[in-house]
C-alpha cells in the first residue's frame, strides 16, 4: 500500500466564529494530482487554508507522517508545503524577480524549472507584478511555489478568471510540476481536472462525500451532476 | 523675503523632527496594523539617554553630540524591540488591547521618567555652532535646523536603502502589502515585526536627541507633544507610506510655521484643519493605499 503524503483527519475550521469546514478527513496520493472538488462555497478554499494554518482550525494534519496542525504557517511551509492561493496574491508593488526572491527558502532555488516553465516571466523579471495580466500573475504565483523543492503543493483555483488559452498554459505547467511533486488541486474547470487529476475528493457542506478515482467520478455523468452540479 | 526663507527652513527643521517620529509609526502601522501610542516614550528615553551621556562627557564637542545621537538611536531601538517582543507580540490583531497597552505604557513611562529625572525641563548644551545662525538670502537661520534636516534626510535614505536592498527590507515591503501571504511563503514575519519596531525606535531615539537641541531642553513630556503631530503627519501622509510621511512632515511643519507667524499663532489649528480636509477629500492620505 502506498503511504499518503498528506493526511487530514477530523479537520474543522472556522472564520470569525462561522464553521466553514466540518470533520473533513482524506488522504492524498504521494504522486500526481489529487483534485479537491465541490460546488461553490462548500469549503474547498477553507480546507486548503486550514491545512496551511491560515485560519483557525482543529483536527489532525500530517505531512509525510509528521503532525503539523499545531505549527504556525511558516513552519508548515518550511516542511515542504508549497501554496498557490486563490486570486494569486502576488505582491503588486514588488517586481517579478522580487516576488521569486522572496519565496526562495534556500540558496539553491529551482530557477531552471522556472525558466523552462515560464520563460515569459524571466523576460519580465524587472516588471512590477501588479502591472502583469491575470495569466502572468498566475504564473508568478505558481513559480513562487515551484522555486523550492516541496513535498506537496496546494494549488487553489489556478485557472479562475483566465482566458482559455492561458488556462491550458497553466494546466500544462501544473502537469509538468506534478511530475516532481504531488499536487492537491482545487479547481472548478472540469476539463482541467480531467486532464490532470488521478484522484478526486468531493466536499459538500464542509464534509467529504466522495473520495476515489477522478476518472470514475467524471466518467459518471449522473454522479458528477449530483455532486458537482455540472456534467 | 528673508522671513519667508526663515520660515521655510525652520519649517523644514521641524518637519525633520516630525518625520523621525512618524517614519517609525508609519512603518509599524503599515506592516503590523499597530497604532503605537508608546512611540513618544522611545523618543523621550532617547533624549534623556543622549543628555545623560552629554553631561558626563561635556556637551560642547561634536564628538559628544554624535555619540549622544548614536546612544539615543541604540536606546530607542532596544526599548522598542523589547516592547514589541514582550508586549505587542501577544496582541496582534487585537486592536483594542494594543491601544490600551500602548497608551498605558506611554502614561507609565512618563511617570517613570518624572520619577527619575523630575518634572522640570532640563536644559541641554551643544556645540556652539548649533546656537549660531547662518545667513541665507538675507535670513538668519539657526544652525541647528540644518542638523535636523541633514539627520532626517540620512534616516530617510538609510530606511529606503534598507527596504530596497536587504532581504528584511523585501520582507517588510511585501508584509506591508499582504502579511499572511508572506507567512504562506515560509517566512517568520514576526522577526520582521521586531526589526521594524527597532528601526522605528532608533529613528525616534535619534529624533529625541535632536528635539532636545531644537527646543533647548529635555523633559518627560517631550515625546508626547511631538507624537500628536507625528500621528497627524502619519495619517495625512497615508498610514504605512514612508514617502507619504516624509511629504506630510514637511507640509505640516511649514504650514504650522507660516500660520503661527502670519495668522496670529494659529499653527496648531491650521494643522488640525488640514487633517480634517485630507480625511474628507482623501481618507487614505496623500500616498496611502485603499483598503
Amino acid at each position: 500500500m502506498t503511504e499518503s503524503i498528506l493526511t487530514v483527519a477530523g479537520l474543522n475550521a472556522s472564520i470569525e466564529g462561522q464553521q466553514v469546514v466540518e470533520d473533513v478527513s482524506f488522504e492524498m496520493l504521494p504522486v500526481g494530482v489529487t483534485a479537491l472538488l465541490g460546488r461553490n462555497g462548500v469549503g474547498k478554499t477553507s480546507t486548503l487554508r486550514a491545512i496551511m494554518g491560515l485560519i483557525e482550525r482543529s483536527g489532525e494534519v500530517t505531512i509525510a507522517g509528521e503532525r503539523v496542525d499545531r505549527e504556525p504557517t511558516h513552519r508548515i511551509v518550511q516542511r515542504g508545503v508549497g501554496y498557490v492561493p486563490e486570486d494569486r496574491e502576488v505582491f503588486a508593488s514588488l517586481t517579478v524577480n522580487e516576488n521569486l526572491r522572496l519565496a526562495e527558502r534556500d540558496s539553491t532555488p529551482n530557477r531552471q524549472l522556472i525558466e523552462e516553465l515560464f520563460p515569459d516571466l524571466i523576460a519580465r523579471a524587472g516588471q512590477l507584478a501588479g502591472t502583469l495580466s491575470g495569466g502572468q500573475q498566475q504564473m508568478v504565483s505558481l513559480a513562487r511555489a515551484l522555486v523550492n523543492d516541496n513535498r506537496v503543493l496546494l494549488v487553489d483555483e489556478p485557472t479562475k478568471g483566465l482566458a482559455p488559452l492561458i488556462v491550458m498554459d497553466v494546466a500544462k505547467a501544473l502537469e509538468r510540476a506534478a511530475q516532481t511533486v504531488p499536487v492537491l488541486l482545487v479547481e472548478q474547470n472540469l476539463q482541467v481536472v480531467r486532464m490532470l487529476a488521478d484522484k478526486a475528493i468531493v466536499l459538500e457542506g464542509g464534509r467529504v462525500v466522495y473520495d476515489g478515482s477522478a476518472e470514475e467520478l467524471l466518467g459518471n455523468e449522473a454522479l458528477t451532476k449530483e455532486l458537482l452540479g455540472v456534467a | 523675503m528673508s522671513t519667508i526663507i526663515l520660515l521655510l527652513i525652520t519649517g523644514l527643521g521641524l518637519g525633520a523632527l516630525y518625520f523621525l517620529v512618524a517614519s517609525g509609526l508609519s512603518l509599524i502601522y503599515g506592516l503590523m496594523g499597530v497604532l503605537n501610542f508608546a512611540h513618544g516614550s522611545f523618543l523621550t528615553l532617547g533624549a534623556f539617554a543622549g543628555w545623560e551621556l552629554s553631561r558626563r562627557m561635556g556637551g560642547e564637542s561634536w564628538g559628544t553630540l554624535i555619540a549622544s545621537m548614536l546612544l539615543g538611536m541604540v536606546v530607542g531601538a532596544a526599548v522598542a524591540a523589547a516592547t514589541e517582543f514582550l508586549l505587542i507580540r501577544r496582541l496582534y490583531n487585537r486592536h483594542i488591547e494594543q491601544v490600551l497597552v500602548t497608551v498605558g505604557l506611554a502614561l507609565a513611562t512618563v511617570a517613570l521618567f518624572e520619577g527619575i529625572w523630575g518634572t522640570d525641563p532640563i536644559y541641554v548644551t551643544a556645540p556652539p555652532w548649533l546656537s549660531q545662525t547662518t545667513e541665507i538670502l538675507g535670513a538668519r537661520v539657526p544652525n541647528d535646523r540644518f542638523l535636523m534636516i541633514g539627520a532626517a534626510v540620512l534616516v530617510l535614505l538609510g530606511i529606503v536603502a534598507f527596504l530596497r536592498y536587504t532581504r528584511f527590507g523585501l520582507i517588510i515591503r511585501a508584509g506591508v502589502e499582504n502579511r499572511s501571504m508572506v507567512t504562506a511563503l515560509g517566512i517568520d514575519v514576526r522577526k520582521a515585526f521586531t526589526v521594524v519596531f527597532a528601526i522605528g525606535g532608533a529613528a525616534a531615539g535619534l529624533g529625541g536627541v535632536l528635539a532636545s537641541h531644537y527646543f533647548g531642553y529635555v523633559s518627560p513630556q517631550l515625546g508626547g507633544s511631538l507624537l500628536i503631530f507625528a500621528f497627524i503627519v502619519t495619517v495625512i501622509g497615508g498610514l504605512g507610506s514612508l514617502a507619504g510621511a516624509a511629504i506630510a512632515s514637511v507640509v505640516v511643519a511649514i504650514l504650522q510655521q507660516f500660520a503661527n507667524y502670519f495668522w496670529g499663532g494659529t499653527g496648531d489649528l491650521m494643522v488640525v484643519l488640514l487633517l480634517a480636509v485630507v480625511l474628507l477629500v482623501r481618507p487614505t492620505g496623500i500616498l496611502g493605499k485603499k483598503a
